[in-house]
């Protein structure tokens, strides 16, 4: 579990520059200080684990039927970047507190650094690989805050954008990577993805995996061609280049793929892809180093070189290969974080990082310039400098290989030629920047750092010179625990020595040191060479793109979304089609054996109707009253079909509700136009019709196929044990407040919740009334006449009584709730109609949002009430009674149930249309008597 | 008969779906009402069709299938819940953007044809 604390320390020191920015500069560094380097701690004292076992693991369950694990890892490879990371990050913290300005806020800048910090570590901690990308895409959005931390300068956003979209996408390939790793092995653990290399490289899907997890790699790495976002990542504060660009965030692709080198390494795809890509980026950065002007980005390219040359020692495949590629890690973190520090010192002092106009700072900060030269000389590879032993051992592989066959000399040539131009951009670094002259045009005059703001650079440049005096004392043990970790646990032979005699890769080391010193000299024809290309902007070329790609979106989105929800319609509904469609071409016969019923009259004259009614809604639906005339016919027509079709409770609830929805309908159209606007361009008319033909076959051919065949129903069920089991004959009933209640419950809820949004849609809304119809004849002026009011009085008990009896037969005859509530109901807005809103008001005073809630309540209780005996939710209960005078009858727990069902349809009902019915009545206008 | 039945089902649907794809707010619903008609006796269809079955038990030894007219039954309440809260939203919509069209705004090209009656 210690493990666990290492990401989350400085997680938990991202909020503490937050709080303590009330503190002094110097208390806010120390402050943010102090969780990382407990985490440094925890890190080392986990060490003397690792002797004994080759990795530590600690795992949390999350989701484990997803195979998604919060697991960390411990090795020797996690080991050495943890230190890395905590320890350049603290670094970094204190060079920080010197280097901003007082104008910067500097807890701002030290929360994105602890969240970066914790991201990485994430990263090299992560024992899972879905995890590790999580880490990986928040190392990219850190990373975004970090280079945009001057967002008031255009260069820091356009940089800033452009690392996150080129890392970002870069992960998206990733994430397509682990999920085939994934699919190969059937884990995302890595240690089983670690143990089945050769199932993985003998898989079908290894070279897609091998591309997108290298894609992911590469531009996180900035490998040629996804290096241009590093240089204009050098808009970032110089703290966060020494961190990100050195150190850390670059370095996570290399990690990435020194972790994944047991598992996808040793393959002909693999030494072509990543040597040679390494290779290209290798020299590409080294000659652009040399043309730079910018002291920032002759460090970044001469960073994405070493991360190519790092690159082509994983692909070279060689177990010494990987040995010197994780020994080139270590050694270019700590002279390369040590050159941005000391660039950022000069930048700091001289206010202009342009070297042609620094010159001479020899003269001015003798200290800082003696440290920056060790660094520059390290990162040229001299000897007794830690850059030159991992490139004496980079040489050395170079020839070793011999994957071009009878050409792999061009490979150690190549090699030398990149180390030629490296010398000669450390040549230019030291010899531009602190002699060749007087400063030219400075806009103050520089001299020494504060004290502490050298200290970070001190310990880099002492660690490279004691890696370089005495590499095996210094670093050996813990490259052997990373290397290690890499090969999957052989360690190969080799010695950390200064002088291994005279041999081929001291040779070339000359070859690069005289090579470049003579470039350097003679720099002046290779620029006026250069000179004559048109140079590239990758800002220019990257912004084209982008707007390209915004522009294409958008065209595409204007097609499809362009804003008409009928067209929309229109696409679903010939999707459905189509599917549908396809799947009734299977279906070789559309009849089926079941026997048919025989057709009568009664049935032809009812259909006739039902289709003459559904066509005349159609063509008359630009006048609204007749069509919805023609709609109720169908809506009874549908209702003698439950009837005919030995369906007595559909017909009833179906006779009713087709009147409700006629009074609500014949209420809305009063506050919506009369007639529909002839709008529909011809061909969309043409379109829609046949549209609506195509799904109305089909709907027709579907209903005839399905009732032409047999089939086994469930319903048998229901059938045996309604009258044992729910104590009713009524089985839909019973299906409804027994068998499904709990269907039923969810149903009244839907229903109370529609008729609440109805009643708050309704709150407040003001709309024009017309004072006629759309021929323009007036309102009748007679509001409530006098014989529908008489008749309404007098029909009220007998329909209230209908209801009760519907409600109590209905568990064994046709009937119950819904029916009840619903005839209820209809009485009532009788009254509305015939009396008025308000004088029903006044006699009526039930508040119908609270009569839903009880209703609900009830059903709810009831089914509740079971819990009481130790059963489950909605169990039902029955008994026969015996009554003197009355007789038997029956109690049973469904009747409550019912009864909630009863109110909740009553009162939503009368929720809906007393208060639609409202509105016309208080202010409705009249017209005036015509003379 | 029951290709009588499903000319009907047809006949419905089709109408439902073509008044479905009107501009504006009211056909629309009326569009819906008559699918949902339509819709309610396919699922009833789904039983079979049934001439005289017994409707409760004791009433004969044929049952009609029960599952599916519980199902319509509670489908067709909840479609009155339904078109309500539509027609509702159509006016309130109505009220709130000053038009009944689907999209909340009057295409322009109806707007030309309109000033040009």
């Amino acid at each position: 579990m210690t493990l666990m604390w290492i990401p989350l320390l400085p997680l938990l020191g991202a909020l503490v520059p937050i709080l303590a920015s009330g503190l002094g500069r110097t208390a806010l560094a120390w402050a943010t200080a102090v969780l990382p380097a407990l985490a440094l701690v925890l890190t080392l004292s986990l060490i003397p684990q690792l002797e004994g076992s080759s990795s530590i693991q600690a795992q949390l369950e999350w989701l484990p039927a997803l195979g998604l694990n919060i697991s960390f890892r411990f090795d020797g490879l996690a080991l050495l970047f943890s230190i890395l990371i905590l320890g350049i990050g603290l670094l970094v913290i204190l060079y920080a507190r010197y280097y901003l300005s007082a104008q910067d806020s500097m807890a701002r800048l030290y929360a994105y650094l602890m969240l970066f910090m914790t991201a990485m570590l994430g990263i090299v901690l992560s024992g899972n690989l879905l995890q590790l990308w999580m880490f990986w895409e928040l190392t990219s959005i850190s990373s975004f805050l970090l280079i945009g931390y001057w967002w008031h300068k255009s260069e820091a956003r356009r940089g800033a954008r452009m690392a996150l979209t080129v890392t970002g996408a870069g992960g998206l390939a990733l994430l397509g990577g682990i999920l085939l790793l994934g699919k190969i092995t059937g884990s995302y653990e890595l240690d089983v993805i670690l143990a089945s290399g050769d199932l993985i490289r003998a898989h079908a899907w290894y070279p897609v995996t091998l591309v997108l997890v290298l894609l992911g790699v590469f531009t996180k790495s900035a490998q040629f061609p996804f290096h241009f976002w590093l240089p204009h990542a050098m808009a970032a504060p110089t703290p966060v280049s020494a961190y990100l660009h050195s150190a850390t965030m670059v370095k996570a692709g290399l990690f990435l793929m020194a972790r994944l080198y047991p598992a996808l390494s040793g393959t002909e795809l693999w030494f072509a892809l990543v040597s040679l890509t390494g290779l290209t980026t290798m020299l590409v950065g080294a000659y652009f180093a040399l043309f730079k002007h910018d002291l920032k980005g002759l460090l970044a390219y001469s960073t994405v070189s070493h991360l190519g040359l790092i690159t082509l020692l994983f692909g070279l495949g060689t177990k010494l290969g990987a040995v010197a590629a994780v020994f080139h890690i270590i050694n270019h973190a700590t002279f390369k974080a040590s050159l941005f520090m000391a660039a950022g010192i000069i930048d700091h002092e001289c206010g202009t990082r342009d070297m042609r106009r620094i010159n001479g700072m020899w003269k001015y900060m003798p200290y800082t310039a003696a440290l920056a030269m060790v660094a520059a000389l390290a990162m040229a590879g001299v000897p007794l400098m830690n850059g030159f032993l991992s490139k004496e051992m980079f040489f050395a592989e170079t020839l070793q290989q011999d994957f071009l066959g009878s050409l792999s000399w061009i490979i150690p040539v190549l090699a030398t030629l990149a180390g030629i131009f490296s010398v000669a951009y450390s040549t230019r670094f030291i010899h531009d920047v602190f002699f060749n002259g007087e400063p030219i045009n400075l806009p103050r005059t520089p001299h020494e750092p504060p004290r502490y703001m050298k200290v970070p650079v001190e310990i880099l440049v002492a660690l490279c010179l004691l890696v370089g005096i005495f590499p095996s004392l210094v670093v050996g043990p813990l490259l052997a625990l990373a290397s290690s970790a890499v090969l999957g646990g052989e360690l190969p032979e080799y010695s950390l020595a200064i002088w291994h005699g005279i041999n081929t890769p001291l040779i070339m080391s000359l070859v690069a040191m005289c090579g470049g010193l003579l470039v350097y000299f003679n720099r002046r024809n290779i620029y006026a060479f250069q000179k004559q290309f048109p140079e590239f902007n990758a800002n220019e070329a990257f912004e084209r793109v982008v707007r390209r790609l915004i522009a294409s979106a958008t065209w595409l989105l204007e097609r499809l979304d362009n804003g008409s929800l009928q067209r929309y319609l229109v696409l679903m509904l010939l999707l459905w089609a189509l599917l549908v469609g396809q799947s009734m071409l299977d279906l070789v016969n559309l009849a089926g054996d079941r026997p048919q019923l025989p057709l009568d009259g009664v049935a032809i004259a009812m259909a006739l109707l039902l289709c003459i009614g559904a066509i005349a809604t159609v063509i008359y639906n630009r006048n609204r009253v007749v069509a919805l005339l023609m709609l109720s016919v169908v809506g009874l027509v549908v209702s003698l079909v439950f009837a005919r079709f030995s369906a007595p409770d559909l017909a009833l609830t179906q006779l009713v509700v087709e009147v409700v929805t006629l009074i609500l309908l014949m209420l809305a159209l009063f506050f919506l136009p009369q007639r529909t606007p002839r709008e529909s361009r011809p061909s969309h008319i043409l379109r829609d019709l046949s549209l609506s033909i195509v799904i109305g076959g089909l709907m027709g051919s579907i209903s005839y196929a399905m009732m032409t065949r047999s089939f086994n129903p469930i319903s048998d069920f229901f059938l045996q044990n309604s009258k044992t089991g729910g104590g009713g004959d009524n089985v839909v009933n019973v299906i409804l407040v027994d068998f499904r209640g709990f269907d039923t419950l969810g149903e009244i809820t839907v229903l109370g919740i529609a008729a609440l949004g109805i009643y708050n849609l309704l709150a407040g809304l003001r709309l024009f009334m017309p004072s006629g119809d759309a021929d323009g004849r007036g309102w009748a002026r007679d509001r409530h006449p006098l014989v529908l009011a008489t008749i309404s009085q007098s029909v009220l008990p007998l329909a209230l009584l209908v209801s009760v009896f519907i409600f109590l037969r209905g568990h064994n005859m046709p009937g119950g709730g819904f029916i009840a509530g619903l005839v209820t109901a209809v009485a009532l807005i009788l009254q509305y109609m015939a009396q008025g809103v308000d004088w029903m008001k006044a006699r009526v005073r039930v508040i119908y949002p609270r009569l839903i809630g009880c209703g609900i309540l009830l059903s709810t209780l009831t089914g509740a009430a079971s819990w009481l005996f130790g059963r489950p939710f909605l169990t039902s209960w029955f008994g026969h009674f015996e009554l003197p005078l009355i007789g038997e009858f029956e109690l049973a727990s469904a009747m409550t149930f019912d009864l909630g069902v009863y109110m909740t349809v009553v009162g939503s009902t009368l929720l809906i249309l007393a208060n639609l019915g409202q509105m016309t009545t208080s202010e409705r206008p009249v017209t005036k008597e015509q003379d | 008969m029951e290709a009588l039945y499903a000319v009907c089902v047809g006949v419905l649907t089709a109408a439902g779906v073509f008044l479905l794809l009107r501009g504006r707010t009211f056909p629309v619903v009326v569009g819906l009402t008559l699918l949902s008609y339509g819709v309610n006796l396919f699922l009833f269809a789904t039983g079979r069709l049934n001439n005289s079955a017994a409707a409760v038990l004791g009433a004969g030894s044929d049952h009609a299938d029960p599952l599916p007219q519980a199902l319509v039954l509670t489908a067709i309440v909840i479609g009155f819940a339904m078109t309500a809260f539509v027609v509702i939203l159509a006016m309130r919509a109505r009220g709130d953007l000053g038009n009944d069209h689907v999209d909340g705004r009057v295409p322009e090209l109806v707007l030309d044809s309109e000033e040009r009656n």
